[in-house]
């Protein structure tokens, strides 16, 4: 009788359990992420393609200081900057600098009470792979390259291709240029590196957004690599740290043909000036894709890490800390060896660390 | 134990019946309130997509023109889906409630079943691994020798991640809804109408033709249109398996396709930032309205049936 009972209230009452649970699970999700808490603790989220190269340099710091938690999501440019400037986030990291069109530094500015720090931290070449049978060795300048992904060379022996190739034997097979079809910093490199360099042969201006219309697309910089390898035939471009197996086509540079390399991406870098439209703690760099000093490799990526001027007074030394150590020699040398990126040239380390080194606590 | 006995046999209503009269009741509103909050949630953050500028909407003049091709990218999956499944799934169908023997039919039924639990992403890279470069063969033939026919003009994609693969891998998706719900009707189907159908000498097949399926209709009709409504909304094995370039095009082998809806959210939301973002809230509007919509004509569909059959 008396279990009769209970389960008559028992049943009932465990569904009404659940259903607030399921409703306050909802509840909970809608919670904003917000950065206070322990001291000790950075958020930071952004850029995917320095996502390596941050694993590296958190756990080195990490390691270095006990206590300290430093927390990186590679959520995705955009995402990293509308997270910092709406206070989500104490860094961010993004493959463009702010854009000031779009009124980003602005925003920016209103988040930190004053002109936000951006500083290069993360450089790497951008490989231009391809899938062709008997084909270990080739060599694009940069019209030729615009040509093929526009779709207006079709064929493996096309007479311009054949011309910076002389003695090897292209098939007449039918090219597929392969593109990111996620927005991406890889995309907004390669095509600012086409608009600036192709002469002519690109006429769309650079975007994260892939602007043609044809050709096939792939999501991520994984998605476009296996797509490269599943397809003879394919062309694509991916961060040369990740373009594992595929063969890596040369770029015309000046008269000669370079090959991806963290010191050619590192010397392009250097041979290009900084934006001086922007604020003193803004060392945003116009990538000069038309360089022609010797060993340049001027299809590279240039990420940024984005920060405010001055920090609550608990998290002013560690930001400082820990930014000084991405972009010092040890930082670098480590990123190069993890993730494949250029270090930064001596000149513009030394800028950077300036810079980073002027977060006060407020 | 010697306490409670004056409850049994009382008239007046019992505590739990209340308490679970009214959580049903509760549980049936969450549904409104949950489908209410999604609609204001679209609506409200999407609104200011309608007055986005060519920057934040990958260079559309305008919304409209925005999302039209994601639209039709959208629907084009859905009915090349829909079209392999449901000829699939009668069969699949009809085998288990009428053909084969019973101890293979409870297996056919329980592997179709099966299917759906195999979760989106591993039939995305299914398509990509594995279906995509065996199909590309088929599409370098059908680009040679039915070109002259627009849905094959090719060029073939040389990675088989076209359109017509992202289809074939939502039919599969979609086969289990279809398969389990037009089962069910089929076995309900009267006795007395197979028998009826088979002492006038009808063949087995003639039966199915006369007694099963105009009895099934309305359950063949709401089941493609569940079928539909996940083809439609089907984010991450299109995502992983389409190469998806935002064109209007009805050449089912190249390697340039249009994308969808969803997969186009789930690729380029990480990226997107302000109005970008409002813009592809708007287009999840346009496509709950169409899901809604899909629905809504399934539901009229079987009514407008279900009096027919009954009158």
């Amino acid at each position: 009788m008396n279990r009769t009972a209970l389960r008559r209230v028992g049943a009932p009452a465990i569904a009404a359990l659940a259903l607030g649970l399921a409703v306050s699970a909802c509840g909970a999700g809608n919670e904003s992420n917000s950065t206070s808490g322990s001291t000790n603790t950075l958020h930071g989220a952004g850029s995917s393609a320095q996502q390596a190269a941050m694993d590296a340099w958190r756990s080195g710091y990490q390691t270095a200081h006990s206590g300290v938690t430093i927390n990186y999501d590679p959520t995705g440019s955009g995402a990293g900057i509308q997270g910092f400037t709406t206070g989500a986030l104490d860094f961010a990291a993004s493959d463009a600098a702010l854009d000031p069109a779009a009124g980003e530094v602005a925003k920016a500015k209103k988040q930190c009470g004053a002109n936000a720090l951006e500083v290069p931290d993360y450089v790497s070449p951008i490989a231009v792979i391809y899938n062709l049978d008997g084909v270990t060795k080739l060599n694009l300048d940069a019209a030729t390259i615009a040509k093929i992904f526009a779709g207006k060379i079709t064929k493996w022996n096309d007479p311009a291709i054949a011309a910076a190739n002389a003695g090897v034997k292209l098939p007449s097979t039918a090219i597929s240029p392969v593109h990111r079809s996620d927005d991406s910093g890889t995309t907004q490199n390669f095509t600012d590196y086409l608009s600036q360099a192709a002469g002519g042969a690109w006429t769309a201006p650079a975007s994260k957004t892939w602007p043609q219309k044809s050709g096939e697309a792939a999501s991520g910089t994984s998605g476009v690599v296996a797509a490269v390898k599943a397809g003879a035939g394919s062309i694509g471009y991916a961060d040369n740290s990740q373009a594992g197996g595929l063969t890596v086509a040369s770029v015309k540079v000046g008269s000669a043909y370079t090959a991806p390399s963290a010191d050619g991406a590192a010397k392009a870098l250097e041979a290009s000036p900084i934006d001086t439209t922007r604020t003193a703690g803004d060392l945003a760099i116009k990538v000069d894709r038309t360089t022609t000093a010797a060993g340049a490799y001027p299809l590279m990526l240039t990420s940024y890490v984005i920060a405010c001027p001055t920090y609550p007074k608990a998290k002013a030394d560690l930001v400082k800390g820990f930014l000084s150590y991405v972009v010092s020699t040890d930082g670098q040398t480590l990123a190069g060896k993890n993730a494949g990126s250029a270090p930064l040239p001596p000149s513009l380390q030394a800028k950077a660390a300036q810079i980073i080194a002027g977060i006060t606590a407020k | 134990m010697t306490t409670v006995t004056t409850e049994t046999g009382s008239p007046k209503r019992r505590l739990g019946d209340l308490v679970f009269a009214n959580l049903t009741r509760g549980a049936g509103l969450t549904i409104l309130v949950a489908l209410a909050g999604v609609a204001i949630f679209l609506t409200v953050e999407g609104a200011p997509a309608l007055g986005a500028k060519s920057a934040d909407l990958k260079g559309h003049a305008n919304f409209l023109s925005y999302v039209a091709p994601l639209v039709f990218g959208t629907l084009l999956a859905a009915v090349i889906a829909l079209i392999i499944a449901l000829p699939l799934a009668l069969g699949v169908a009809l085998a288990v409630s009428h053909f084969a023997p019973r101890r293979v039919a409870l297996v056919i039924g329980y592997m179709v079943d099966l299917l759906a639990a195999v979760p989106s992403v591993v039939y995305g890279l299914w398509g990509i691994g594995v279906l995509g470069p065996r199909l590309i063969p088929v599409y370098a033939w059908l680009a040679q020798h039915v070109g002259w026919f627009p849905l094959f003009a090719g060029p073939a994609s040389n990675t088989g991640r076209t359109i017509l693969t992202a289809g074939i891998v939502l039919a599969i998706m979609v086969l289990p809804i279809i398969t389990a719900i037009t089962r069910e009707i089929f076995t309900q189907t009267p006795r007395l109408n197979e028998e009826a159908a088979l002492a006038l000498g009808a063949t087995r097949w003639e039966m199915v033709r006369l007694a099963v399926l105009p009895y099934g209709r309305s359950g063949i009709v709401s089941a493609s249109m569940l079928g539909l409504g996940r083809a439609l909304g089907e984010t991450m094995a299109v995502a992983l398996v389409l190469s998806a370039s935002g064109v209007v095009s009805l050449n089912l082998i190249s390697s340039t396709n249009p994308s969808t809806i969803a997969a186009n959210i789930a690729l380029t939301f990480a990226d997107s930032t302000g109005l970008q973002r409002n813009a592809l809230i708007a287009s999840g509007l346009v496509l709950f309205v169409i899901t809604f919509a899909v629905n809504f004509g399934a539901r009229a569909i079987v009514s407008r049936y279900e009096s027919g059959s009954k009158a």
